[in-house]
């Protein structure tokens, strides 16, 4: 019942995106104001719509209904409460539903609450919008239905890989969701402009919030995905450039981009072109995201070619957006000038400077992801890990940060670096401190290097808000600093972690103290535990930092039963100068425990850092946000002033 | 019918990770090397192997049984005094160049190489353009 009724607002949905396009692309092309009337209603109620039937499948997985195919190959009966609801997005065909409520609840929000532009270009902006959904519902609805049923039903469900079987997948995915679905928005404004040839300012002020959200919301998915493999993979590693981390650090790169030239089309209708065609390449990366992670190919290509049916969509969606976006692009780009000059040595200068900068790593990061995948299709394997993005990837981002860090402080338009000079003495001095101690710790020299920009920057960032009154300093100047300097935070996290991480793995005796950096560490006792869905060995460990105070770690080999698996969970203890972190392995031979111990010194600036990051967009975001809603009152004071005086 | 084959899929799915399991592990999978020189040269190349069982994670970073047998190999070559990039190429030889993290150059790879010296230059004509013709451009 509740299944049928999911899949029948599904279809619905569906009918009212092509509604909601077709009315939109003929009342651009003759005025007709009933069609036009459609528009808004149908983004809205489809939105309704669509978060309806995840809510069904929500429904669905609480009451673990096995008739459902969806439920019974990843959810059981044994499993917690929360992780049978998280598990509604912990799969495909679930997390598909997710992407396209997210999408429709975003339009529908456009639709309620956007007036700023023309009526035309937020028709043309909701149709765009309309356009993408549709091809998302018929991958949904062709391709990977939720809602199948299974008769008979299964007596017991297959349950949830243990791995995912954490509070991290209840929000991690919803999180990098946002963040995709944001820049689709951002791609339909984009699309929108170019149709009605309004590339201007007030387009880029409209568009600004939606890249800001994405981005933030992608900066917190990309730091809590990271954080999530540091403490559940059980070996203390934070990065692996795995595919499925790029596939979310390149809509990360591209949104970066955006971000700051849409900034600089908003205040000095400049960069008008590029901007267009960030908006286009920041989605394309979410499609191309979406695209390695759902279609399968990375298990391997050649289960993608028995299979390919997903991929093939994606795929093709993927051409007909970008193709069809690039198109337009390439046909409006006559129309569609620069806008306003500037020289190097300017803020905007510094900008464009670091937009390259970007858009090059991002290539970096998408050719060492796909060539391998390339590659292998035809028959030739070849892997491409750190050894080849960090080297490859500092290249241009180290440049980059140091840019970051003189950029703020140069004049729009036009400026000279002697003005500033004096103010990059601070930074200079702390950068070479930087060096001259990882040089003396004998650090290799990628870390060395960035901890010497990371030094630099921790006081550049600042240097905006050297010589102002504090209290006069706007939200959005206050989010850029503090998100510059998340960035220098985490770097510094990167360089002391890759630099000066202790291990020791021992196999350990009951009461054998062993040492690892500045701690002891001893085993006191093995003990069994249970779990709701597991058992479990848990072992306790003294940890005593520097002969000072000692606490108590407790770290387990779990057996999950449905389905099998062994999953190490580590246990950490934090300290402000960084992290001990053990794991209990099996039992070896002679009644000894392997251990797995780590010292990481401020390895948690990595993720305090991409939280601060976060958070500053967050005050530009809550600032432009609430700069637009005075202005918007200020407007409509002024309209019921004179609709008096009228009178 | 249906029900019978979950349980044999839950069975196929339950038998070989069992299996796996019950293998001693390999001396040193989960030990260091006394020496910390020589623990961190392998170390260092132990994170530039890829796991072949596994999606994405280098033999340092990996429980699975075939990532441990490759720690040992790799330890105990260090300890024997072999270099690291003797002891890539052996796995190279035996399991292909998908074991390596670290693309050499070569005939299948070079793209990866030509590609970002392709963005220096293009980034560098991009700035030229915009910057070049003195002031303003």
């Amino acid at each position: 019942m509740i299944a049928n009724f999911g899949l029948a607002a599904l279809w619905f949905a569906a009918a009212l995106a092509i509604l909601q396009m077709v009315a939109a692309g003929l009342s651009i092309r003759r005025d007709n104001p009933v069609l036009a009337g459609l528009v808004r209603p149908a983004a809205i109620v489809q939105g309704l719509l669509a978060a309806a039937a995840f809510g069904a499948l929500i429904a669905l997985f609480w009451r673990t209904d096995l008739s459902v195919k969806l439920v019974a190959m990843n959810s059981h009966s044994a499993k917690p409460l929360l992780y049978k609801i998280a598990g509604t997005w912990g799969n495909h065909e679930g997390s598909m539903l997710l992407w396209v409520t997210i999408m429709g609840l975003a339009g529908a929000f456009v639709a309620l609450v956007e007036r700023r532009l023309t009526e035309r270009a937020m028709l043309a902006t909701l149709g765009a919008q309309a356009f993408v959904s549709i091809g998302f519902y018929a991958f949904l609805l062709v391709a990977s239905n939720p809602f199948e049923r299974l008769n008979p039903a299964p007596p017991e469900g297959l349950g949830l890989n243990p791995l995912l079987q954490d509070p991290g997948l209840a929000f991690h995915p919803p999180t990098l969701y946002f963040g995709y679905v944001g820049l689709s928005i951002a791609f339909s404004f984009a699309v929108g402009a170019l149709i009605t040839r309004e590339v201007s300012p007030l387009f880029a002020r409209t568009m600004r919030p939606w890249v800001l959200g994405a981005w933030i919301f992608l900066t917190l998915g990309i730091t809590a995905g990271s954080y999530w493999a540091y403490y559940e993979l059980g070996w203390g590693g934070w990065w692996f450039w795995d595919p499925v981390e790029n596939a979310s650090l390149m809509p990360w790169l591209a949104a970066t981009a955006l971000l700051h030239s849409v900034s600089v089309l908003a205040s000095r209708n400049a960069l008008r072109a590029w901007t267009v065609m960030l908006g286009v390449v920041a989605f394309s990366m979410s499609m191309i995201g979406t695209f390695l992670v759902r279609s399968g190919i990375l298990t391997s290509v050649h289960a993608f070619a028995v299979d390919p049916t997903r991929g093939t969509f994606i795929l093709v969606l993927l051409a007909i957006y970008i193709g069809g976006a690039l198109l337009l692009f390439a046909l409006r780009a006559a129309t569609v000038t620069e806008g306003q000059r500037f020289t190097v040595t300017s803020r905007e200068g510094a900008l464009v400077c670091n937009n390259v900068m970007l858009t090059a790593t991002l290539g970096i990061v998408l050719i060492g992801t796909l060539y391998p995948l390339l590659a292998e299709a035809m028959g030739n394997k070849v892997s491409v890990g750190p050894p080849y993005f960090n080297p490859m990837s500092a290249m241009f981002v180290l440049p980059m940060l140091v840019v970051m860090g003189v950029g703020p402080l140069l004049r729009w338009r036009r400026d000279k670096l002697v003005r500033i000079g004096r103010r990059l003495i601070a930074p200079a001095f702390f950068s070479a401190g930087g060096m001259i101690f990882m040089l003396v710790k004998g650090a290799s020299a990628l870390p060395a290097l960035g901890m010497m920009v990371a030094a630099g920057l921790l006081v550049a960032s600042l240097m905006p808000l050297s010589g102002r009154r504090l209290r006069m300093v706007t939200l959005p100047l206050w989010g850029m600093v503090l998100a510059h300097f998340g960035v220098a935070v985490a770097l510094f996290g990167m360089a002391a972690d890759s630099a000066f991480t202790k291990e020791r793995l021992i196999a350990a005796r009951i009461g054998q103290t062993t040492d690892v950096g500045p701690w002891k560490v001893e085993l006191q006792t093995i003990m069994p535990v249970a779990g709701p869905n597991w058992t479990a060995l848990e072992g306790a460990l003294a940890a005593t930092y520097q002969g000072d105070h000692t606490v108590i770690l407790r770290t387990q080999s779990r057996s999950f039963w449905a389905p099998f698996q062994q999953t190490n969970e580590s246990a950490l203890h934090t300290r402000w100068n960084g992290q001990l972190y053990v794991v209990l392995g099996d039992q070896v031979e002679g009644g000894r425990w392997q251990l797995r111990l780590w010292w990481k010194p401020f390895v948690t600036l990595i993720w305090l850092g991409g939280v601060l990051i976060a958070l500053g967009g967050l005050l530009a975001l809550t600032g432009r946000v609430a700069s637009d809603l005075r202005r918007l009152v200020a407007v409509n004071m002024i309209a019921y002033r004179r609709k008096r005086q009228g009178r | 019918m249906i029900r019978l084959l979950f349980a044999a899929t839950l069975l196929l799915v339950a038998v070989p990770t069992t299996a796996q399991d019950k293998l001693p592990p390999a001396p040193y999978a989960y030990r260091q090397l006394d020496d910390p020189q020589q623990e961190d040269s392998a170390k260092a190349l132990m994170d530039t192997l890829r796991c072949l069982q596994c999606q994405g994670q280098a033999i340092s970073d990996s429980d699975a049984p075939i990532a441990g047998d490759m720690r040992n190999q790799v330890r105990l070559r260090i300890a024997q005094g072999e270099s690291p990039e003797a002891i890539r190429a052996w796995l190279v030889e035996r399991y292909g160049s998908y074991v390596s993290y670290k693309p050499h150059i070569g005939l299948q790879t070079w793209p990866l190489f030509v590609a970002p010296a392709a963005f220096v230059a293009l980034a560098a004509l991009v700035l030229r353009k915009r910057f070049g013709k003195g002031d303003s451009a």
